[in-house]
C-alpha cells in the first residue's frame, strides 16, 4: 500500500502540466529519432543531452527519460519501412516487420510494433515498480567493498556475456576507466594524466563529450559510409478499420506479449546484454514455441510482436539497476546516469531517501511516457513516412552542428570540442574494427566510483586486500565476477579441445 | 582488414604505454601509512592490462589466416575525410571568426556542395540554425557561444534580450 502512495505522489509530480508537456515532447523527439536509421537512444540521449539545460533537473531527467521510450518505439519504424533497423534494438523487428511491408501489410506491421511496444513497456514499468523499493533496500547495505565487487560484476558481464571479441572488450573497459581518472587524484587530490600539459583536462573528461564523441559524431561518419544508396520508403497508411484489426491480432497474443516482456525485463538488466540480445531472444523463444513458427520470417505479426515487447522491456530493465544500485543495465542508461550526477542527483538507494519526489516522480512519468509513445506514435505515421524520405546529408549536418555546440554548452570550453572530434574520428575507426564502445562509455561513468569504491576499502581495512572475499555479500559478487570472468575461457578450451579431436574421426 | 586490425592494436598499445608513463608521475605501488594504491595505480595498472590484452589482438593477429573483406570501402572514404577535415576547420574557426560565421559556413559547405542539395533548402537550414541556436542557448539558457571577431556586432542584440 506505500507503494501505491508513493507512485500516487509521483503522479502528482509527472502530471504537473510542465512535466506532462515535457514527455509530449520526449517521446515525440525520440519517436523520430528512433526512426532515423543510424539513430537509436543512446544517439539521441547523447545529442540531445546538453539541451535538456533548459529545464530544470528534473525535468531534464524526465525529458531524457522519454526520449529513450520514445527511441525505442520507433526504431520499428524504420526496420518495417526501409528495410533498415532504425537502431541496433530493432534488428529483430525487421525479420518479419520488412516482410510485412513487402506485402502492403506496413501498417499492420507498425500497429503491431507499436501495440507490442505498449504492452512491453507497461509490464516493465509495473515489474519495475515492484522490484525497486526491495532492491534499493538491499542495495542500503552496501559498503565500498560491495560497491566496488558490484562495478567489477557489471563489467565482467561484458566479458563473459557480451559476445563481442574478449580481447578487444578489455581494452575497451581498460579504455573508459583510465580515461576516467584523468584531472585530480580524487584521495590527494593532486594532478594526474595531464595530457601535453593542456589545462582542460584539470577537469577531467566528462562522459558527454565522449558520447557525444562516438555517440554523434562517430555516428554520422559511419552513416556517411553506410548509407550512399537511398532506401525506398514502402508507403503505410493507416485507416480506423486497420487499427481495430490489428488490435484484434494482437490481443491473441498475450502469451507471446508477456514472455517478450519478463524475458526482456531480466536480460535488459544485465549490462551486457540490453535490449538488443533480448529482443533476439524473444524472437528466437516466440519461433519455437508459437503455433505458426514456420511462417516466421515470412511476414508473421508475431515475429514483430515478439522482439518489440522484449526491447521496450529491457529498456526498463536497464533503468532499474540505474535507478537503485547506481549501476547502469545500458549505455543509454549510462548516459542517464552521468546526466543526474551532472545535476546533483546522485543515482543509488539513498535518492529513495533523500528524493522520493523525484524517484516517484520519474517512475509515474515512465508509465505516462509509454501511453504517450503509444499514441502519438500510431497518430504520425504519415509524418514518420514523410520524414523518413529525408535526404541523410540533411539529417547529419544538422547533427553534426547540434554536437559542435551541445559539446561546448557544458563546460564552455573549445578544448571539449576538440576533444570530441577526436572520439568521434577514434570512435569511428575503433568501431570499425569490431571494438565494442559501449563498456567504453559504461567505464568512464563507473570508474570514478570503481575507484574510489576500491580505495575507501583498503584505506578502512588498512591495506587488506581480502576485505573484497571475506564480506559476504561483497565476496559473492566477487566469486559471480570470476565465474562470469572465466566464461569465454571455458568455452575456448571447450572448442580446441573439440577442434583437436575431430581429425581422429 | 588485417593490416587494419593490426595498425589499431598497435595505436592502443602505444597509447596504453603513453598511458602508463603519465600515471607514473604519482606513486603506482602500495601506500604503506594510507592502505592502497597511491594516485597512479589506478590508471597505470588499468594501462598495463590495456596494453597485455591489445599485444594479445595484435600478435594474434598474425597467427589467424587473413580475413576476407576491406576495412575501408575506398570510394567512401574520401566522402568520410571530406566531412572530418570540414569538422575540424569549423572548429578551428569558431573561436577565430565566432560560431555564427563557421557553423553557417559548415551547414553550406554540408548541403551545397557535398550533399548538392538546392538553394531553397541549403539556404533556409544556413539561415535558420544560427537563429535557433542564438535564441536557444544564448537567450533562453545564457550559454554565451564563442563569437571571435564578430562580438562586437553582438553587442546591440545583447543590449536587446539581457
Amino acid at each position: 500500500m506505500e507503494l501505491l502512495s508513493h507512485l500516487a505522489d509521483g503522479f502528482a509530480t509527472s502530471l504537473s502540466p510542465l512535466n506532462l508537456m515535457i514527455v509530449l515532447i520526449g517521446v515525440t523527439a525520440g519517436l523520430f529519432i528512433g526512426a532515423m536509421p543510424g539513430l537509436g537512444s543512446v544517439n539521441g540521449v547523447a545529442i540531445v543531452l546538453p539541451l535538456t539545460f533548459i529545464v530544470p533537473p528534473n525535468s531534464a531527467i524526465i525529458l531524457l527519460a522519454a526520449i529513450y521510450y520514445g527511441a525505442m518505439y520507433g526504431g520499428a519504424v524504420s526496420s518495417i519501412l526501409l528495410g533498415i533497423p532504425g537502431a541496433s534494438t530493432a534488428v529483430a523487428t525487421t525479420f518479419d516487420g520488412r516482410p510485412m511491408a513487402q506485402q502492403g501489410k506496413a501498417g499492420l506491421a507498425l500497429i503491431a510494433a507499436a501495440v507490442a511496444s505498449f504492452v512491453g513497456g507497461t509490464i516493465s514499468v509495473i515489474l519495475f515498480t515492484l522490484f525497486a523499493v526491495p532492491l534499493a533496500d538491499i542495495a542500503l547495505a552496501f559498503g565500498p567493498a560491495e560497491e566496488f565487487a558490484l562495478v567489477l560484476m557489471a563489467f565482467t558481464t561484458f566479458v563473459g556475456l557480451g559476445g563481442d571479441d574478449v580481447l578487444k572488450t578489455i581494452v575497451m573497459i581498460c579504455l573508459g576507466l583510465v580515461l576516467s581518472t584523468v584531472g585530480l587524484d580524487l584521495i590527494s587530490g593532486q594532478p594526474r594524466l595531464i595530457f601535453f600539459d593542456q589545462p582542460g583536462f584539470y577537469s577531467g573528461i566528462s562522459f558527454l563529450v565522449l558520447a557525444i564523441g562516438v555517440y554523434g559524431i562517430g555516428e554520422v561518419l559511419y552513416t556517411i559510409e553506410t548509407s550512399k544508396t537511398a532506401p525506398t520508403v514502402t508507403a503505410a497508411k493507416i485507416t480506423m478499420r486497420e487499427l481495430g484489426h490489428g488490435l484484434r491480432e494482437m490481443n491473441r497474443l498475450w502469451k507471446t506479449m508477456s514472455l517478450g516482456s519478463f524475458l526482456g525485463f531480466f536480460v535488459g538488466m544485465l549490462p551486457a546484454a540490453g535490449a538488443t540480445p533480448a529482443a533476439l531472444m524473444s524472437y528466437g523463444v516466440a519461433k519455437s514455441i508459437s503455433k505458426k513458427g514456420k511462417n516466421f520470417g515470412k511476414g508473421e505479426i508475431e515475429g514483430v510482436a515478439a522482439p518489440e515487447t522484449a526491447n521496450n522491456a529491457a529498456s526498463t530493465g536497464s533503468l532499474l539497476p540505474m535507478l537503485t544500485l547506481g549501476i547502469p543495465g545500458s549505455p543509454t542508461t549510462a548516459l542517464l546516469l552521468g546526466g543526474m550526477v551532472m545535476w546533483g542527483l546522485v543515482p543509488g538507494p539513498m535518492l529513495f531517501i533523500e528524493q522520493p519526489d523525484f524517484v516517484w516522480g520519474l517512475i509515474s512519468s515512465l508509465y505516462t511516457a509509454n501511453l504517450a509513445a503509444v499514441l502519438v506514435n500510431i497518430a504520425l505515421i504519415p509524418l514518420f513516412v514523410w520524414a523518413l524520405r529525408m535526404p541523410f546529408t540533411v539529417l547529419c549536418s544538422l547533427v553534426m552542428v547540434l554536437c559542435i555546440v551541445g559539446g561546448y554548452a557544458p563546460s564552455q570550453k573549445m578544448h571539449d570540442v576538440w576533444l570530441i572530434a577526436g572520439f568521434g574520428v577514434a570512435g569511428y575507426l575503433l568501431r570499425k574494427a569490431d571494438y565494442p564502445l559501449a563498456p567504453l562509455v559504461l567505464a568512464l561513468v563507473l570508474g570514478p566510483l570503481m575507484e574510489k569504491s576500491f580505495r575507501q576499502t583498503l584505506i578502512a581495512e588498512q591495506g587488506n586486500v581480502l576485505a573484497f572475499v571475506e564480506r559476504p555479500i561483497s565476496g559473492t559478487f566477487m566469486a559471480i565476477a570470476a565465474l562470469f570472468f572465466v566464461l569465454p575461457l571455458i568455452k575456448y578450451i571447450r572448442r580446441s579441445g573439440k577442434k583437436t579431436v575431430a581429425p581422429a574421426e | 582488414m588485417l593490416v587494419a586490425d593490426r595498425v589499431i592494436a598497435g595505436a592502443l598499445m602505444a597509447l596504453s604505454l603513453y598511458f602508463m608513463w603519465h600515471a607514473t608521475v604519482l606513486p603506482i605501488g602500495w601506500n604503506g601509512t594510507t592502505g592502497g594504491p597511491g594516485g597512479g595505480g589506478f590508471p597505470f595498472w588499468l594501462s598495463a592490462i590495456m596494453l597485455l590484452a591489445s599485444s594479445g589482438i595484435f600478435l594474434r593477429s598474425f597467427k589467424t589466416n587473413a580475413r576476407a573483406g576491406t576495412f575501408f570501402d575506398m570510394s567512401m572514404l574520401r566522402p568520410v575525410l571530406e566531412v572530418i577535415a570540414a569538422l575540424v576547420v569549423t572548429i578551428a574557426l569558431m573561436p577565430i571568426l565566432g560560431s555564427y560565421i563557421a557553423i553557417p559556413l559548415f551547414l553550406f559547405w554540408y548541403l551545397k556542395i557535398f550533399g548538392r542539395h538546392g538553394w531553397v533548402l541549403t539556404l533556409s537550414l544556413v539561415i535558420a540554425t544560427p537563429i535557433f541556436l542564438f535564441f536557444f542557448f544564448e537567450v533562453t539558457i545564457k550559454i554565451l557561444l564563442p563569437k571571435g571577431i564578430t562580438e562586437p556586432l553582438f553587442f546591440p542584440l545583447y543590449a536587446m534580450f539581457f
